[in-house]
């Protein structure tokens, strides 16, 4: 193997990883902040790629084929429209299903969670039928070449994004009113409480931006893996917590690393050792990690007091 | 919190294992849960004498419906044609859901032994196949599958008979016609290595292409978690020099490798089996992508014969869509369903059971020609398994053409 393919499964790693990482950020926050893990992120994802597929077809015909506003603008439109819907219906979730839970115990909330991640799934199925739409990518098929190396305009889409995101979500939580609110519910919801902060509130804002990631996401998913199907978001939004609990559930910085760490192991896996067992090497690379630091790459060991 | 996490781990594998199972292909293998709701009182049909009450389960929902639902749909157009002709066979057709879930399938299967089902179309996919063929052998009841094509199905049961071809025929098939057409000189094969068939054609395509000298470089898997990522896989066969890619899979991974391999400018021929069919109809592909693809596939929706024009168009003003290969096969077994019953000479007022005895007898003799299959007919052996010869297809400007 030379050093070409070496660098190009390293973008292919990244790539794959970014997503990963997008989406894990997702999980992260809300789990960081109301202590729940929310399984159907992965299918708000879908919704996510649904909504911009749809809204990227009905406009694309509306404009000149070729001109500047036919590539843009489907595009952006797709994106925001998906954002929009994808934080209604998150808030909309975590009002319905998880509020009344707060106070219920976490094993609860998590089988709600699976509930309305199936729940998803079958009603897309209603409304999208199980055929397979394919996707094309909101920056069109183009490509750059870097010296022998051809890396593809998503992909570099998609990792720019991720770092925005990080970079973006990292001075939020540190800067802003909300961001510490939210850093301070997640420290301890009672003292929080005390102090004056509105928990529901903070709650349902860390529903309603995890969402609008989980949006993002879905959209580069969908634009870097075409075809678009109602459990298309189920396996990588489980990968993307595995990702998540690698770097340290809770850890912004971890969720990119696991993320990134998760896409490139995945690839190289499949490369170097053998593409049947590709999965299993990265599971055990998780395992190993667990073993040796078992809050994650990232995550803060709390030692808790009996 | 610690157990929380684990526990949440663990439940994040289980869904990921069952994830695998329920999606996408109609052939996940899935035994074991055949034997043991069946059997319980056999023979319960009730004829009414006045139509042959034919059952059959399906995908209705779910993931894998677009396959369930076409085999109805295209049973229930045979039906409707020879119910109108109003001859001495009119059957009354059922469909029940089984949500290409074994267990649910054996639900299914009950369902329709309620409703006295006299003769059996078995089940559209395999892994619910599995299951209720093993039920049909048990109490009697004579099944022709659409479409289950896992050697499992028929394997030990005197009265289930495929209409599709079973998974080794098409990689015996496929590496013939590469073989004999001289396609290629180096072939890569890709394959999903968590399921039945594709692993059934792989391993039959290996061992025919040594037989015939046809050079292998290469293979590499995924699978339904890996469905993702195919540069991996496509930058191994281009190593490898491949010319050729063999594709024993369904078109929904298939058609992320067409659009992976043009990203990166790699540009070998395609050959898929009939699991590519539908790749033409995924919304929003760019089938300029497909073009040059080359598939095996027993039915031809643009194929010129009367018969074949004729279902399409009824088809197509029934339910606003071209029917694909599934919908063929059911229609097909209602037809040998009735050229056998005629043979035979079974009346609607038969019990299960005869109708079983006599189906068996009359069904390796017939020589029966449908939509699928050639000129020169389709026949069936008494292991069940059917004999008719694929259609080579290509792609060519967005439709396909036969390659003959």
């Amino acid at each position: 193997m030379d050093l070409l393919t070496l660098l190009d499964y390293l973008i292919r790693g990244l790539s794959l990883g970014s997503i990963y990482a997008i989406i894990a950020l997702g999980y992260t926050m809300v789990y960081g902040i109301a202590k729940m893990l929310n399984f159907a992120h992965g299918d708000v994802i879908m919704v996510g790629g649904y909504i911009c597929f749809f809204t990227m077809s009905g406009l694309s015909s509306t404009f000149a084929e070729g001109s500047m506003a036919a590539a843009v603008v489907p595009a952006l439109a797709g994106v925001v429209l998906s954002m929009v819907v994808c934080t209604v219906l998150g808030v909309v979730i975590e009002g319905l299903a998880y509020k009344p839970l707060r106070q219920a115990p976490s094993l609860a909330v998590l089988i709600t969670a699976i509930g309305v991640s199936y729940f998803l799934q079958n009603a897309a199925l209603l409304l999208w039928s199980s055929s397979p739409k394919y996707f094309s990518p909101i920056v069109g098929s183009g490509q750059l070449k870097v010296g022998p190396l051809t890396i593809s305009h998503v992909t570099l889409v998609t990792i720019v994004a991720c770092v925005i995101i990080m970079l973006a979500l990292t001075s939020f939580t540190g800067r802003t009113k909300m961001g510490k609110a939210m850093r301070a519910v997640s420290e301890d919801k009672g003292a929080a409480q005390l102090m004056g902060i509105n928990v529901n509130r903070t709650i349902s804002m860390t529903f309603a931006i995890g969402s609008a990631l989980a949006a993002i996401a879905g959209v580069l998913l969908c634009s870097a893996y075409p075809t678009l199907t109602p459990t298309t978001g189920s396996m990588p939004g489980i990968k993307a917590f595995t990702a998540a609990v690698f770097g340290g559930i809770g850890s912004i910085p971890g969720a990119l690393l696991g993320g990134l760490l998760l896409g490139v192991i995945e690839i190289f896996a499949g490369a170097y050792i053998s593409t049947q067992l590709s999965t299993a090497v990265v599971f055990g690379v998780l395992i190993i990690v667990l073993l040796v630091k078992p809050a994650g790459l990232l995550g803060k060991t709390v030692r808790e007091k009996v | 919190m610690k157990k929380l996490l684990s526990l949440a781990l663990a439940l994040a594998m289980t869904m990921s294992l069952a994830a695998c199972g329920g999606g996408s292909s109609s052939s996940a293998s899935q035994s074991g849960a055949a034997s043991s709701a069946g059997a319980s009182s056999s023979g319960t049909s009730t004829a009414t004498g006045a139509a042959f009450k034919l059952g059959g389960t399906g995908p209705l929902t779910g993931g894998a419906s677009i396959y369930g639902i076409a085999a109805q749909r295209g049973a229930q157009i045979a039906v409707e044609e020879i119910n109108a002709l109003g001859g001495d066979i009119q059957f009354e057709l059922r469909y029940e859901d089984d949500v290409h879930d074994a267990e649910k399938a054996v639900n299914a299967y009950n369902a329709l032994k309620e409703w006295g089902m006299q003769i059996s179309l078995g089940s559209v996919t395999s892994t619910p196949g599995i299951s209720t063929s093993a039920l049909n052998y048990a109490d009697s009841i004579f099944a022709l599958t659409p479409s289950a094509s896992a050697p499992d199905v028929i394997e030990g049961k005197d009265n289930v008979y495929q209409m599709c071809f079973s998974d080794p025929n098409q990689g015996l098939a496929s590496a013939q016609y590469i073989s004999e057409q001289n396609l290629a000189e180096k072939v890569f094969i890709i394959w999903k290595n968590d399921d039945v068939y594709s692993t059934g054609i792989k391993d039959k395509f290996v061992a025919e292409a040594e037989t015939l000298g046809l050079n292998v470089v290469g293979d590499a898997t995924f699978t339904t978690d890996t469905q993702t990522d195919f540069t991996v896989q496509l930058t191994q066969a281009k190593q490898a020099g491949a010319d050729l890619l063999f594709l024993p899979m369904y078109y929904d991974a298939a058609s992320l490798i067409l659009s992976q391999a043009d990203a990166m400018g790699y540009d070998p021929k395609i050959f898929g089996v009939d699991g590519m069919d539908g790749i033409l109809t995924v919304e929003g592909f760019d089938i300029s992508l497909a073009e040059g693809v080359m598939l095996l596939t027993p039915f031809n929706a643009d194929a010129e014969d009367e018969a074949t024009k004729a279902f399409v168009t009824k088809y197509q003003e029934k339910y606003n869509e071209v029917p694909n290969q599934f919908a063929a096969d059911a229609y097909d077994c209602v037809y040998a369903l009735k050229l056998a019953l005629e043979t035979a000479g079974c009346t609607p007022d038969m019990s299960a059971a005869d109708l079983n005895t006599k189906l068996k007898e009359v069904f390796p003799t017939i020589n029966f020609t449908g939509l699928t299959g050639d000129g020169a007919g389709i026949t069936w052996d008494a292991t069940g398994a059917v004999s008719k010869s694929p259609k080579g297809m290509i792609i060519e400007n967005g439709a396909y053409v036969g390659m003959d």
